[in-house]
């Protein structure tokens, strides 16, 4: 049993390594900017931190479920939108209460992923074309639905208190971070604990020997994307709450953040591994580095050569740790 | 008979263009080890995937227990009892052991929601002590040996309260003691009157576990025999006992002729271990063996295609390195690989930009233009030298058939005046007029000097076309046989020794 038990602990060693890694690498960003400014640690600027990762870490969650099947889901950012598009209609054009415009803007979004798992598992369309295809789809839903001009929640404030409200007064920090974690919580629960997220591990490690033992691989599939476009509605609400309004010109672009947020993280883009800690700590790189840069004045076109750097370095070491295996 | 499990008669199966079974039969009973056994091809894989619902039959049928049955899919096949391990690992390397043991039907808990993930590891656990394996069913997969994998593949099996398990090569890359270990796990199930097909091609393993053996070639059923009435030269002479009516090859005097290739010591991995051969001017090495013993990893390492961790190989007498297939190519080797469609040719490209495809540089005219006019000029040449049946130059290879495709890629190389050729499984899926006209190619191109390696797990390809024969087995070389001494049984005798002689 002992020896057993020093088994057990190797494995997950070896499984977390890219996490710690990730991980050390938020303290040592943190860390450094610190240093290099005064301002860095101030209350108000760690509150915009989190809140920055909001967006950001929701689409990340969602998509990490897509990457670990050994798929990749390129339209979260503009079903992001265009969820937030549809709720905004319900609730200003249509008339409708609040909650019914969430829950419309939640299936928005679900039915984007359904149709991308569709087009994967049913139509054998590779996921990299499909949902290149969705994203178009639901950019330019997105824009014929809101007749291309945003839309304003100036008549129903507890809209933007979903994102923005403090539903624990006691310490300010806004109910999107909250959000955020209880996401993120509830997604690690169904990819650690439930069928869903056992099969989702299963398809990305060996789809034939899913198959051969009898799992309903297409069915899984298609529920993984769907699950993936929940989050991308969820993050939507988000969005056009914090924003007070439904941008239809937003969106494209969030999707490779979230991507790399997964990424760096630690999931494997060749699929069977990842995990929703890994995947929140990378959007919380991401976030703090755009937020340090900015603090430092770095000008943003250099931001997002940093940001695309980082992901670079964090496959690379991926394909490092693959290799000595 | 009243313990017969499995009935299998008159089993047929195609695929494109290749009749994989004609007759396959089968009887296994409960309580016995059954080894199937055939040369590469001889259709023993084939039967198995239709009695496990892999594949689906086209004419013949299967009793179990007495009643015919249709066994559409895997699914079914397992919900009769029957389970196949299979001859590629087929596990979720980063899932638990318990985790792939139950996959696709987890116990849950919680309304359904939760996976019950102590329930997996106490039945694994109880499955592992029947066993008496000692493994922790949390590990997970990708931590596991190759021969322990195999152990969770059986167990899974097991958990299925299998009636009927179907082992395809289980032994093929076990050490001797984790093959004792698989044969007492065996042993135990045969106790409790699980019928087992057992197929491999270690001979020797016979004596040890199998009772019966039901003997397949060229697609077809040829006995079954009882294992303690016969010995193991009658069930290789049945295995290959085909009769071949061509006649041997002229070998020309080639002792004295200069060596153009030499490998020293190769070495890669658990795949190659110490590889040695040579080869002459103008011969026609045949490389023999079973699938899986390292012809083709030794071809592709002489060839720069994979890596491998030490040895020497000398051409015409100098020691080079070779780390890309493009070293081999600039030092006239050429590689036809047994895998056409994927390595060997472009086929949505035509034949004339296929014969040039690898000396495009020899063909450009000013600022990097192809030059058309030598490109076709060089193209015709080989479609007459060759005879390669086309309509005409600019038609894709892939509407021509397996043979003209072949020549094709042989005339590729033949532009690269390559000295070298390593032919992997010339013939493969090749019909027997087209194949006759290989073989004459291949006896031309080595008449005019070029040094042939022929890799071919057809033993009367082998025979009938080889200068000397190499055999390899589990990485080793374990025979070198100039062809006068070369006979069928001899070959297999080699091919599945387990510890090299020379």
């Amino acid at each position: 049993m002992a020896v057993a038990a020093v088994q057990r602990r190797l494995v997950i060693r070896a499984d977390a390594l890219q996490r710690v890694l990730a991980f050390g690498a938020l303290i040592v960003l943190i860390f450094i900017f610190s240093l290099a400014s005064p301002n860095f640690l101030q209350f108000n600027n760690i509150v915009g931190i989190l809140l920055a990762t909001a967006v950001n870490g929701v689409l990340a969650i969602g998509v990490t479920f897509v990457i670990i099947t050994g798929g990749i889901d390129l339209s979260v950012g503009t079903v992001m939108t265009f969820s937030a598009v549809i709720a905004g209609e319900v609730i200003t054009v249509g008339q409708m209460p609040v909650p019914l415009g969430i829950l419309a803007g939640l299936l928005a979004g679900g039915f984007a992923g359904f149709v991308n798992g569709i087009l994967i598992a049913k139509l054998k369309i590779p996921p990299f074309i499909a949902t290149l295809g969705m994203l178009n789809v639901a950019r330019g839903l997105a824009l014929v639905i809101s007749g291309v001009k945003p839309i304003y929640f100036n008549d129903t404030p507890e809209f933007n208190s979903i994102a923005m409200g403090n539903v624990i007064p006691a310490i300010e920090i806004p109910n999107a971070v909250l959000i955020l974690f209880a996401a993120a919580i509830i997604a690690s629960l169904v990819l650690n604990r439930t069928i869903l997220g056992r099969y989702t591990f299963a398809l990305g490690s060996n789809e034939e020997a899913a198959r051969l033992s009898g799992v309903n691989v297409d069915r899984w599939k298609i529920a993984v994307y769907t699950l993936t476009g929940l989050f991308s509605g969820l993050a939507g609400i988000l969005i056009a709450s914090r924003l007070n309004s439904a941008q239809p010109a937003l969106g494209q672009g969030y999707e490779l953040d979230a991507i790399a947020a997964a990424v760096i993280g630690g999931t494997s883009l060749n699929g069977g591994e990842g995990s929703i800690l890994g995947t929140i700590i990378g959007a919380f790189i991401i976030s703090t580095l755009t937020n340090g840069l900015r603090i430092l004045s770095v000008p943003q076109e250099w931001q997002i050569v940093v940001t695309g750097a980082i992901v670079i370095l964090a496959v690379y070491l991926d394909v490092v740790r693959r290799r000595k295996k | 008979m009243d313990n017969v499990l499995i009935q299998m008669e008159g089993i047929e199966k195609s695929f494109p263009g290749v009749k994989a079974l004609s007759d396959g039969q089968l009887e296994l009973r409960a309580g016995e080890v059954h080894a199937l056994l055939g040369e590469n091809g001889a259709g023993k894989s084939t039967l198995m995937k239709i009695l496990s619902g892999i594949y689906s039959k086209d004419a013949g049928r299967i009793l179990y227990k007495g009643k015919e049955v249709n066994i559409p899919n895997p699914r079914t096949a397992q919900d009769l009892g029957i389970c196949i391990v299979h001859q590629e690992l087929n596990l979720m390397p980063h899932l638990t052991i318990a985790q792939n043991i139950f996959i696709g039907r987890e116990p849950r808990k919680g309304f359904g929601l939760v996976l019950d993930e102590t329930a997996i590891n106490k039945q694994t656990q109880e499955l592992f002590e029947m066993m008496h394996l000692k493994l922790n069913p949390r590990t997970k997969v990708s931590e596991l040996s190759i021969a322990k994998q195999q152990m969770v593949e059986i167990a899974k099996a097991l958990s299925f309260n299998s009636q009927v398990l179907i082992m395809d090569e289980p032994t093929a890359a076990l050490t001797d003691t984790e093959i004792m270990d698989l044969f007492r796990i065996i042993r135990q199930l045969r106790e409790k009157g699980v019928g087992i097909v057992h197929i491999s091609h270690r001979l020797e393993e016979l004596r040890q576990i199998a009772d019966r053996a039901t003997i397949m070639r060229d697609s077809r059923y040829i006995a079954t025999v009882r294992i303690e009435d016969v010995t193991i030269n009658q069930i290789i002479s049945m295995m290959v006992g085909r009769a071949f009516d061509e006649t041997a090859p002229e070998v020309p005097e080639n002792v004295e002729q200069d060596i153009v290739l030499e490998v020293k010591h190769l070495k890669q991995g658990r795949v190659l271990k110490d590889v040695n051969f040579n080869l002459r001017r103008g011969e026609i090495l045949g490389f023999a063996g079973l699938v899986g013993a390292g012809r083709t990893e030794t071809a592709r390492a002489v060839f720069g295609a994979d890596h491998y961790d030490s040895g020497e190989v000398c051409i015409k007498g100098k020691s080079v390195h070779i780390k890309s297939p493009n070293d081999a190519v600039r030092q006239g080797i050429g590689y036809l690989s047994e895998d056409r469609k994927r390595y060997g040719a472009v086929l949505g490209m035509d034949v004339e930009t296929n014969i040039v495809l690898s000396t495009f540089k020899k063909f450009l005219g000013y600022l990097g233009w192809v030059n058309k006019g030598k490109t076709g000029v060089t193209a015709k040449h080989y479609i007459q030298a060759l005879s390669i049946k086309t309509p005409n130059m600019s038609q894709k290879v892939k509407n021509l058939s397996g043979g003209n495709q072949q020549k094709v890629i042989i005339g590729k190389w033949m532009t690269a005046n390559t000295d070298i050729l390593i032919f992997d499984e010339p013939t493969r899926g090749i019909d027997v007029g087209a194949k006759s006209e290989i073989y004459k190619l291949l006896n031309t191109l080595a008449h005019e000097g070029k040094s042939i390696i022929m890799i071919s797990s057809e033993l009367p390809e082998i025979l009938r076309m080889s200068h000397r024969v190499i055999v390899m087995c589990e990485g080793r070389i374990t025979g070198n046989l100039p062809i006068k001494e070369a006979t069928q049984e001899k070959i297999m005798q080699c091919a599945t020794q387990r510890e090299a002689i020379l």
